[in-house]
């Protein structure tokens, strides 16, 4: 329980801070050395500014390239170096999948780090995306925050700048900070090949090892979660002590948190901040309640096998994190796009998963990916400011913005659009018999739920998994790819077209009239806009997953 | 424009309340619209007209294809009470919103009706080239033609007077019977067809071609015929389409879902929940919302041009009020005499009445009241003496009567000096200071070149202005006085009614730059005007109130027309522009909320067979039988929206209580309220189908 409460109220107090250094970030006028050497090398003029149109385009041809790298990187590994384990070539679904994975800061993984990937590959395919796509989330964000404070411009900012500072000034120093209070907590980190060791009663044993330090820490801080190992951060080498478990964890919300700051401080009112962080902090806490209590008690299954119901449900649990530190990181890394896991969401109560499945599938803007989430969230804001500016008898307005019929759209779209892939993807795959067959406990609610949460976690780059599936078929791995393609870039091509239309309008005045955004009263409309239409979207899928599971196994007690 | 009423011209008598004559106030259910439109309801369903409202549309195609179902049903011989009842609700819940649209347009068609009455009857005397008459319809008169017409006939075509002076009866278009007098030149010279010449006759040079004329543009605008979606409008269309696509998803995919569970849904069951969840009720009732919102203006006697001034007007932040007739009376009270040194005050009162004896004006009439009042001086029989009245000349500035040898004069204080030849005294020089900077009119008073003091003329300003401004205030709408007086006198007044601020000393160029000043800021501005120069500040305003007695000019450039030329309306305006979005906000709140309990209703009872029935936990409100908790959702989304009608038509109540009130009431209301009433609504529904023996 500590260590949820220091969590939730670490994450108030460590916003600030942050957030107030990435306003600094993102609002420089000087151009840093580093910066200024990476730009001549793109060839990039650092003071010309982009419409949303460029901007959308340098983004994408960005996104395809680095796409297209990481596909040949894997179909080549075993010719290129740093393959100590000799490794072959990964097969191209997989491939596909992974390259789409990545470059959408999802990190689904429908293969085993260790056993699939050279040392080359999970450096420089792996984690030198879970730095770009993280960055390309944030720029996104900034991009959509300029549309917002400017007025009859066309211009939102340089991708290429926002790009590079979001990576060598928040991203890079931040990882190798954590990096290494993470290698002082038992994460390890070296080039050397697995190591084979002989156990106490004379079995052999061979040991993955690798870099794994360097790559953890940014698969959490850019809301990545593509571990090293298969297990994840319930690897002992990955998740560490305790302590290096709680920094690990703080690091999926920390950036996200941070740029409900960055966003305050840019619009020129950090109450507007603070009502969105409140937002999130809340159905943060929401999610917490509805997953915690249950991992304390033993699920139906173990009752029925004579555990006492007091006995914590620590199947698929680490024990050196126990059942508190579990289910806040399954709460907190869906709250996230992260999808890294310290325990497997497979074997959690039934009614313990309906709040990860609930997060994700709202789009994670519960703080969210990094940039990503917030700019999601801002699609919800603007649904709950046009429905609430309505009701005070005003065309409504946002920071000063019209919200016309574009911006609506816009936003609509982004929300809408997820909700038809993971829907429509899960429903072709629940009646395929070679798509249930990848679920083990199918037929019956929880091999739904299995598949289903398979998609919400691809369709909102989560990339978290209940590892009971094996999706590593063709199925999966193509409609999971696209999934987390068109997931990722049509609410990202709406956050910079929103962006766009708002910049070129101008600004209209504040008065009494007009619907403030910064209270109370509009962040509980705004948590409900969110509850209500995730609710109405995901209520029938739930209700045949995880809901029918838990009352099966013996009602609401 | 009259920015400043001259002493002596006749002010509009302001109306505090707003008529209806040719434009009928009727009860909200009239018995021959319903009727009317209860058949209407049944021709739109013609699908060429309803894929216009693309929820609707949507609904009645799912209808089309659970009755082609029904039908195959009924020839193979199968069970089909359940398919049956909910093929005849999902029909009766397109036809319930054909009716709410079809009520809202049939209270400006039968206004229409009867204008298009007066249209037909509508015979010309036109003048030839070589001056004699010749009679032909209305309908042939073209725009240059000159018509004659005298006492007793009808104007047949919109124009300008060119000679002549008339009363006439302009009740046919805006239902004040009280006559108005039209003659050529000035600002008083439009008349409109369809108006009734009283007295006298006039020429008329006619500006409009045949269906141009302001009854026609009248006709199309009360039955909206050319009603266009306004922006807000496409804006909610668009989110409510993207909710409608989300839940068309939501059905599709649950066909798999329910057979990966272990059986299919039947085509009815599936398609009853999307008709429940997807906001049928704001669907169906938006543009009836939309209709009603132009009729409220309609029944206040005011024209609006397009829906879009109407949404225009909720935003507006910015009024620029006239002072006369809006703020202040059209006229100035007398309040008080002072006297110069060594007058007697009851002295000065007697002379100052005797003076206004002859003087018609409400000024002078105050005068003489003021006189009777203070001192009970009567009025003296004018004919007992042999008086001579001196009238008002805009070159004398002053007024008066001469009797019995001895001169009176009243009048502009220098105007009066001059008259006496001196200078006045100090004190009473003192005393005009004081009055001219409390923002009141001095005017003194003289006798055989004698000053004897002077009267103090205010400006009355109407009741309740003060709470008006204050609650306009509270919804972030700043007044702003026009005035062609000067800045101390406009700032007292100012200051007195509580506006905002002021323009003194207002030219239709320094109004203009206000409107331009205050749009570069990104606030949409109001304005009321009735004079020609007043036509590009109309034009330029976001929302323009021309005024009915005004000119063609004025009223082609606003866009709206105030049949009663009452420029309070203005904020009446405000009130209507507000309503109609927070009417439309508040209805898809409720729209929304209500699906939480149709989830609950509709999802236990369509897996009760599924998983044990292990679901039917989830039917909290113990509805009876499957099949009874699906038809009662069903009918109870159908029956809301007829539920709603009248607050479609109404409009939510506007409450001035700034927009953070506002919201909090209405998510209360609407929020809140659309959570729990559908619990309430399908538990009555299902206990009543009980009754009637539904299984």
């Amino acid at each position: 329980m500590t260590e949820i409460v220091v969590y939730t109220i670490l994450l108030i107090v460590l916003t600030p801070p942050l957030g107030a250094y990435m306003y600094r970030v993102y609002t420089r006028e000087r151009i840093g050395r580093a910066e200024g050497l990476l730009y001549r090398m793109l060839a990039v003029d650092p003071k010309a500014e982009q419409s949303w149109r460029r901007y959308a385009s340098s983004c994408l041809w960005f996104s395809v390239i680095s796409m297209v790298l990481i596909y040949l990187l894997m179909r080549f590994q075993q010719h290129l170096p740093l393959n100590p384990n000799h490794l072959s070539a990964v097969n191209p679904y997989v491939s596909f999948n992974t390259a789409a994975s990545f470059t959408t800061n999802t990190n689904w993984q429908a293969y085993g780090g260790e056993t699939t990937m050279s040392y080359l590959t999970q450096m420089l395919a792996l984690t030198f995306q879970n730095f770009v796509s993280a960055a390309v989330g944030m720029a996104v964000l900034i991009a959509l925050i300029r549309g917002l404070i400017r007025s009859k411009r066309d211009e939102l900012g340089n991708f290429w700048v926002d790009l590079v500072r979001s990576t060598i000034y928040i991203l890079l120093p931040m990882a190798i900070l954590v990096a290494i209070v993470l290698m002082t907590q038992g994460v390890i980190q070296t080039l050397g090949a697995n190591s084979v060791v002989h156990g106490i009663q004379g079995f052999k044993q061979t040991l993955a090892r690798g870099p794994v330090a360097s790559q953890i820490a940014i698969k959490q801080l850019g809301t990545n979660g593509g571990g090293f190992f298969n297990v994840n951060s319930a690897h002992p080498f990955e998740g560490g002590t305790p302590l290096g478990n709680f920094v690990e964890d703080f690091a999926i919300l920390w950036i996200a948190a941070g740029l409900t700051y960055t966003f305050g401080r840019m619009v020129g009112s950090l109450r507007q901040g603070w009502t969105i962080f409140a937002v999130m902090w809340v159905l943060m806490v929401a999610g917490l309640v509805l997953t915690v209590p249950g991992e304390r008690h033993a699920t139906p299954a173990m009752q029925a096998a004579g555990i006492p119901a007091s006995t914590a449900n620590m199947e698929g649990k680490e024990v050196r994190y126990g059942p508190d530190a579990s289910s806040l990181w399954a709460v907190t890394t869906t709250d996230a796009s992260n999808g890294s896991v310290n325990s497997m969401h497979d074997s959690y109560q039934s009614l313990g998963m309906v709040g990860p499945m609930f997060n994700m599938a709202i789009g994670e803007v519960v703080f969210g990916g990094v940039g990503s989430g917030l700019y999601g969230m801002i699609f919800f804001v603007i649904i709950a400011v046009f429905i609430g500016g309505l009701m005070v008898g005003r065309t409504p307005e946002y920071l000063g913005k019209k919200i016309g019929s574009r911006a609506v759209k816009y936003s609509a779209i982004a929300v809408l659009v997820p909700f038809v892939v993971v829907l429509l993807f899960t429903a072709i795959a629940v009646v395929m018999s070679s798509t249930v067959a990848a679920a083990p406990n199918a037929p019956g609610p929880h091999g739904f739920s299995e598949i289903f949460y398979a998609f919400i976690s691809m369709g909102n780059n989560n990339g978290s998994a209940f590892a009971g599936l094996t999706a590593s078929g063709p199925y999966y791995a193509i409609t999971g790819g696209i999934a987390m393609l068109v997931s990722r870039f049509v609410p990202l091509l709406c956050a910079l077209a929103l962006g766009g239309t708002l910049g070129r309008d101008g600004t209209v005045p504040f008065t009494p009239g007009t619907l403030r955004t910064d209270t109370p009263l509009f962040g509980t409309l705004l948590g409900f806009v969110i509850v209500i239409i995730g609710a109405l979207t995901f209520l029938p899928g739930l209700a045949l997953g995880p809901i029918v599971e838990h009352l099966m196994h013996g009602g609401l007690s | 424009m009259a920015t400043q009423a001259p002493a002596q011209a006749p002010a509009p008598e302001p109306r505090t309340e707003a008529h209806a004559g040719g434009v009928k106030a009727r009860p909200l259910f009239d018995p021959p619209i319903v009727k009317r439109a209860a058949v209407d309801s049944f021709l739109k369903l013609d699908p060429r007209t309803l894929w216009r409202n693309p929820v609707m549309f949507v609904v009645e195609i799912v209808s089309l294809i659970v009755t082609i179902r029904l039908v195959s049903d009924i020839v193979n011989g199968g069970p089909v009470a359940f398919d049956a009842a909910i093929a005849f609700w999902l029909w009766f819940t397109v036809v319930f919103a054909n009716f709410a649209e079809a009520m809202a347009e049939g209270r400006g068609k039968a206004q229409a009706e009867a204008l298009r009455k007066t249209r037909a009857d509508l015979v010309a005397r036109r003048l030839k080239n070589d001056g004699t008459e010749e009679t032909v319809p209305a309908s042939q008169l073209r725009a240059g033609d000159t018509v004659v017409v005298s006492a007793g006939e009808l104007i047949p075509g919109d124009g300008e007077i060119e000679e002549g002076i008339a009363s006439v009866d302009e009740s046919a278009i805006t239902g004040e019977s009280a006559p108005v007098i039209r003659e050529s030149g000035g600002d008083r010279s439009a008349v409109t067809a369809g108006t009734k010449v009283l007295s006298d006759w006039i020429k008329v040079r006619v500006t409009a071609d045949p269906g141009q004329s302001f009854l026609d543009r009248m006709i199309t605008l009360v039955e909206g015929a050319e009603r266009q979606k306004t922006p807000n409008e496409i804006a909610l269309l668009i989110l409510l389409t993207k909710f409608t696509i989300i839940f068309l998803i939501v059905i599709v995919a649950l066909q798999p879902f329910a057979i990966y569970a272990g059986d299919r849904l039947s085509d009815s069951v599936l398609v009853a929940l999307f008709v429940c969840l997807i906001p049928t009720t704001i669907g169906g009732l938006l543009s009836a919302i939309g209709i009603a919102g132009m009729d409220r203006l309609v029944q206040r006697n005011v024209l609006a041009m397009s829906g879009r001034a109407v949404e225009a007007a909720g935003d507006v932040s910015a009024l620029l009020l006239d002072k006369t007739g809006t703020i202040t009376l059209g006229n100035r009270h007398a309040v008080a005499f002072i006297p110069a040194p060594g007058v007697g005050e009851q002295d000065l009162a007697e002379v100052a009445q005797i003076a206004s004896l002859a003087d018609e004006t409400p000024e002078g009439r105050s005068i003489v009241v003021l006189a009777k009042e203070r001192f009970g001086i009567r009025e003296r029989e004018l004919l007992e003496t042999r008086a001579a009245f001196v009238p008002f000349t805009a070159q004398t500035r002053m007024s008066g009567i001469d009797m019995d040898g001895t001169q009176i004069r009243k009048g502009a204080v220098d105007a009066v000096a001059a008259w006496c030849g001196r200078e006045m005294p100090a004190e009473l020089e003192a005393q005009v200071e004081r009055i001219a900077r409390s923002g009141a009119t001095p005017l003194a008073v003289a006798r055989d070149r004698q000053p004897l003091g002077v009267i103090e003329l205010k400006d009355v300003i109407k009741q309740g202005l003060v709470e008006r401004f204050a609650q306009l205030r509270k919804m972030g709408i700043k007044t702003v006085m026009i005035t062609g007086d000067n800045v101390l006198t406009a700032a007292a007044i100012a200051q007195e009614s509580g506006v905002d601020d002021f323009l003194a000393e207002a030219t239709p160029e320094t109004k203009m730059a206000l409107i331009k000043k205050e749009q570069a800021g990104g606030i949409l501005v109001a304005m009321t005007g009735d004079g020609t120069n007043d036509a590009p500040a109309l034009a330029q305003a976001d929302v323009g109130v021309a005024m009915n007695t005004g000119t063609t000019a004025a009223k082609e450039a606003g866009n709206m027309v105030d049949l009663d030329s009452d420029p309070t309306k203005l904020m009446d305006i405000v009130e209507i522009g507000k309503q109609l979005l927070i009417t439309r906000g508040a209805l898809t709140t409720f729209s929304i909320a209500n699906d939480v309990a149709k989830y609950f209703a509709i999802i236990p009872a369509m897996f009760a067979a599924y998983y044990g029935g292990a679901l039917n936990t989830l039917n909290i409100m113990h509805l009876r039988t499957p099949e009874s908790a699906i038809l009662s959702a069903v009918i109870f989304n159908a029956l809301v929206i007829i539920a709603l009608i009248p607050l479609a038509l109404r409009g939510v109540r506007y409450r001035p209580v700034g927009a953070e009130g506002l919201l909090r009431r209405n998510l209360l209301i609407y929020g809140l309220g659309g959570i729990i009433v559908p619990f309430i609504g399908i538990k009555l529904i299902d206990l009543l189908l009980a009754l009637v023996h539904f299984p």
